[in-house]
């Protein structure tokens, strides 16, 4: 039994002009130990996905089973002690830590409410804080004095304290510049192999997700599209939806980037309140034929646990669209 | 230096130790320092750098549109097509701006007035330079949605900016900033705010209308895949100053100091093995107001040796065509140079 299972997962918003159904039918697993990258573009359902999966926003069916308990059938009190096991680092650094608190309180905050006496929480507080890489006395100091990349690293302290299974890390080096970002990614690596925590790394940047996950989950219109091993979905995507993200992913070696293939994914994201009929992506797919402006593919396996939700995927037809050279 | 200038074109833009400072209660800060820039007819030059190395302020300075105060030009020239911006007069840079020299944002949406249509605001950029009736104005504009490669153009012309996503009005801020054929676009961070397909279509975009036009691009990027992407040459800035320039090859292939190769290492690629760890750089980008004696990278440096604290090292021609500001860049080509020689 995984870690984390979801299953066939939905959450739903209603709005003035209809229903967008922004998470629709997800299920995938989550190792202890390992990393899942979730990419997609933005409106695609990937930070609802990470909110639903921590009951902080509603879901309107399907299940969250974490080390066997079902997340999605307990009432608040048995959540807020199942919550212990499952934690967030969020994209801003700026507006996820309370401004009035200190960087103890902040970091010591999951402790007390899940009962820790006051002693216990400061010894616990200085070790995360070691564990994080930020002085002992950064405790008595407030958000403000820290720059972008030492805040990211109080909100991953602030996680960890509870010594959690999961965190769900979204967008966690977004906001960060470059070499500020590469020092926060060093860490979260470090940090698992020290606990085994276990990621589920939302990110729209492919290269950052493609280096930290063990596997990849790739979303489009609140639909798993493919699924696998970051390798091999890497060295040969099957839905032309992935196909087109890693051909528009900047390359950051000029010979390369010119030299590649610049199939452009044409036209923008349909709106979620009127998907269109059959495969959501069937307006945009260069290889969309009559089925699949009818029927809506499932999601099914392919070898090696790969899956993917395409009529004519790219394996079956390798020579359908031009291939990406993205790994030398 | 010399030879490299015989051998490129003449430049449209040329920046000559180019000084912006902030004036604030803690004191002047030399927020650009001393930036030398050229951009020739159809080339593009990315200026790279993190948050507050002086890259979009430094393109302020040129369109002079400095937050004024804080932000004041204190030294230097920028000269545009032979004429210096400085000696302009408000009115005339006005005719400059929008014109010769056009300018994007980072952040289409809060570029674009939210309460007047698409249409009649590119009507107006195309009136203020161009003596044509309201009529011509709007065909013009029309065309210009369809050169942008906007769908169902005539019709988008009555939409508000709230009406679009982001890609389409970064489509229009396009759009409205080539409408009076400009030698020279500076966008800065064209693309941060957008996904990756539509940054693909974007900077695609930017590629083929410089191919038609022939016009000079200079880009603003943190982002070394967009360099590597659209650059011809690059110039990365670190607090303030240009710390490194050079063909995007040569950058890409041999870093010389020892700030672009962290950049470099620090950015996760498909071609690095993957689970490998990243270079870091380590502690963060000092503020202005509190930069270390010598060399302002010393202390985020590999390979910072005493002179890095003692002097600030000056640019200084390494290799053809490409420049470093670094001491041990230096020391170490030269040994290379005593190597080969023996």
């Amino acid at each position: 039994m995984s870690l984390l299972s979801v299953r066939s997962l939905c959450v739903q918003y209603q709005s003035a002009r209809g229903t967008v159904r922004a998470v629709d039918d997800v299920s995938f697993d989550l190792e202890a130990g390992e990393t899942v990258g979730l990419v997609g573009e933005s409106g695609c359902g990937k930070s609802t996905l990470g909110k639903a999966v921590m009951r902080l926003v509603p879901s309107s069916d399907g299940l969250v089973i974490l080390d066997g308990q079902n997340l999605t059938e307990m009432q608040p009190g048995a959540l807020k002690a199942a919550r212990k096991n499952i934690q967030m680092i969020f994209q801003d650094p700026y507006s996820s830590l309370n401004p009035r608190h200190d960087i103890g309180t902040i970091v010591g905050q999951p402790l007390s409410v899940a009962g820790w006496p006051r002693r216990d929480i400061r010894g616990r507080v200085a070790e995360l804080m070691g564990q994080v890489g930020l002085p002992a006395e950064a405790v008595r100091r407030y958000p403000h004095e820290f720059s972008g990349g030492q805040r990211q690293r109080i909100g991953i302290a602030r996680a960890l304290a509870l010594s959690p299974k999961v965190i769900i890390c979204d967008e966690p080096v977004s906001a960060l510049d470059v070499s500020v970002r590469a020092q926060v990614i060093n860490l979260l690596k470090d940090l698992q192999q020290a606990t085994g925590v276990a990621y589920l790394f939302i990110s729209h940047d492919l290269s950052v997700v493609e280096h930290v996950s063990d596997r990849l989950i790739v979303m489009y219109l609140g639909r798993i599209v493919e699924s696998g091993r970051g390798e091999d979905i890497w060295r040969q995507p099957a839905h032309p939806y992935t196909h087109a993200l890693l051909a528009a992913a900047p390359v950051a070696d000029p010979r390369l980037a010119r030299s590649r293939n610049k199939s452009v994914l044409q036209g923008e994201l349909p709106s979620p309140l009127n998907p269109p009929p059959g495969c959501s992506f069937n307006t945009r797919c260069p290889m969309a034929r009559e089925r699949c402006r009818e029927e809506q593919p499932v999601l099914r396996t392919l070898a090696g646990g790969h899956m993917v939700a395409c009529h004519y995927d790219l394996l079956e037809q390798p020579a359908a669209l031009p291939a990406v050279s993205v790994a030398s | 230096m010399a030879a490299d200038r015989a051998s490129e074109p003449t430049p449209i833009l040329s920046i000559d130790k180019l000084e912006v400072s902030l004036f604030t209660r803690r004191g002047v800060l030399p927020a650009v320092d001393g930036l030398s820039l050229t951009v020739a007819a159809g080339e593009t030059v990315a200026i790279v750098g993190e948050s507050g190395c002086g890259k979009s302020l430094a393109a302020l300075a040129v369109m002079r549109l400095l937050p004024e105060p804080p932000a004041k030009i204190v030294g230097g020239a920028v000269r545009f097509m032979g004429r210096d911006l400085a000696s302009l007069s408000d009115r005339e840079m006005q005719r400059v701006r929008g014109k010769d020299i056009s300018m994007i944002f980072q952040d289409p949406m809060t570029s674009l007035n939210p309460v007047v249509t698409v249409g009649d605001q590119l009507i107006e950029a195309i009136r203020r330079h161009t003596h044509v009736s309201r009529k011509e104005a709007g065909d013009r504009a029309i065309e210009l949605l369809r050169q942008v490669r906007i769908p169902d153009a005539e019709r988008r012309l009555d939409d508000y900016p709230h009406q679009m996503s982001g890609g389409m009005s970064q489509r229009v801020m396009i759009a409205m900033a080539i409408a009076c054929g400009p030698q020279l676009l500076i966008a800065d961070e064209p693309t941060t705010a957008l996904d990756v397909t539509v940054q693909a279509q974007i900077l695609g975009l930017l590629k083929e209308l410089q191919a038609s036009s022939g016009m000079g691009l200079i880009i603003i990027t943190h982002d070394l895949g967009v360099v590597a992407e659209t650059a011809d040459r690059v110039v990365v800035m670190y607090a303030g100053r240009k710390v490194e320039e050079a063909r995007v090859g040569a950058l890409f292939e041999r870093p010389l100091h020892p700030y672009t190769r962290g950049l470099l290492g620090a950015t996760p690629s498909a071609v690095r093995r993957r689970g490998g760890r990243l270079v870091e750089i380590a502690g963060s980008v000092p503020a202005l107001s509190d930069l270390p004696m010598g060399c302002a990278f010393q202390n985020r440096c590999p390979d910072a040796f005493d002179r890095c604290r003692g002097g600030r090292p000056a640019l200084a021609s390494l290799l053809p065509q490409q420049s470093a500001a670094c001491f041990a860049a230096e020391v170490e080509l030269s040994r290379n140079v005593a190597a080969v020689g023996t």
